[in-house]
């Protein structure tokens, strides 16, 4: 008997899904996470490392994120590469809010996770991104090599694949948080 | 002009000017009334011709707040440094130079926001880079914010 059996993890959103539909979803999550096109948003060094993997020598859009869009309604993921102050926050809400189903964050860096070398005496930076939004993977580093950042693309494309079709393409209310009780399509 | 001429012409000008010794560009101390006017001066006087106000900076040596001013002649090639400071610092007023060079704009702006020195005669004086409702000026050597920063100390 090992500590691990008795730990009771919460069902992922596949084994709660029907079964008449799980090739669907397998396919379309396939799909789904291959392509993930993400919002134009760095605000400092982090975002440099990000220029540097779109660049040929660690190549992103070999996993599937092929353009940036400009546009929050046409994006599919934000990855906040840099620092967050007090002043770009609302901005930065503005632009989650804007983004259309199915969306995903990225936190990339120290000072996007929690204020980073900032978090003491600085009276301008937020403490960690995730207190205006919610986060699906985090990136640490200062700043995270392109290595990770690739690494946490497929960390996302991971929890991308494992994604429902019952919870369906409006997977999310407005606090982040799954659905109580799903419709079933 | 080298720093001897240039200290010649500035006393002239401000009588009681102090100047510090011994530096590369020439230091001068003025009141802070005599800055417009003998900035002015030093613009517009053929022997000088300073015409570009490269830094503005401010300082907060307590109890006095100091301004910093470094100019260059791009025609004639040399330098200088005015200082001046103000020992109020409930309402610190200080005359604005955006008349004489237009590039203290943004400066001025800045020291606005981070010190709480007010500029007559500046166009568009607003805060700029802490958000419109901040109470306090970040720079000053007695601000202190429970909320946001973590004191170690």
């Amino acid at each position: 008997m090992k500590e691990s059996d008795f730990e009771v993890k919460p069902p992922s959103d596949r084994e709660k899904s029907n079964i008449l539909l799980t090739t669907v979803e397998d396919l379309v999550n396939w799909g789904r996470s291959n392509s993930i096109w993400p919002l134009t948003f760095a605000t400092s060094c982090c975002g440099i490392e990000m220029m540097a993997t779109g660049a040929p020598r660690h190549d992103f859009a070999r996993f599937g994120v092929e353009v940036y869009r400009a546009s929050p309604r046409q994006a599919d993921v934000i990855v906040v590469a840099g620092t967050v102050v007090h002043k770009m926050a609302p901005v930065l809400k503005r632009l989650y809010d804007q983004m259309s189903e199915p969306k995903y964050v990225i936190a990339m860096g120290a000072c996007a996770i929690s204020g980073g070398p900032f978090f003491y005496n600085t009276y301008s930076v937020i403490r960690g991104v995730d207190q205006i939004i919610p986060v699906d993977v985090y990136i640490p580093g200062c700043p995270p090599r392109p290595e990770a950042l690739l690494y946490g693309i497929i960390q996302l494309q991971r929890k991308i694949k494992e994604e429902a079709i019952k919870t369906g393409l409006v997977n999310r209310n407005n606090e982040g948080e799954f659905p109580e009780n799903p419709k079933v399509y | 002009m080298d720093n001897a001429q240039l200290k010649e012409v500035v006393t002239r000008l401000v009588p009681d000017a102090t100047f510090e010794e011994n530096k590369q560009f020439l230091m001068v101390t003025v009141a802070p009334d005599q800055l417009h006017d003998l900035l002015k001066n030093l613009k517009e006087n053929p022997g000088t011709r300073f015409d570009y106000l490269y830094c503005i900076t401010g300082v907060d040596l307590q109890p006095n707040l100091q301004m910093v001013y470094h100019l260059e002649s791009t025609v004639l090639g040399h330098h200088i440094v005015l200082k001046t400071a103000t020992s109020d610092r409930e309402k610190p007023v200080l005359d604005s130079v955006t008349d004489l060079y237009k590039g203290a704009e943004l400066n001025e702006n800045e020291i606005f926001d981070l010190f709480g020195i007010v500029f007559r005669g500046h166009p568009n004086l607003r805060r700029m880079f802490m958000p419109d409702d901040w109470n306090g000026f970040p720079l000053r050597k007695d601000y202190v914010d429970e909320i946001n920063i973590i004191d170690l100390s």
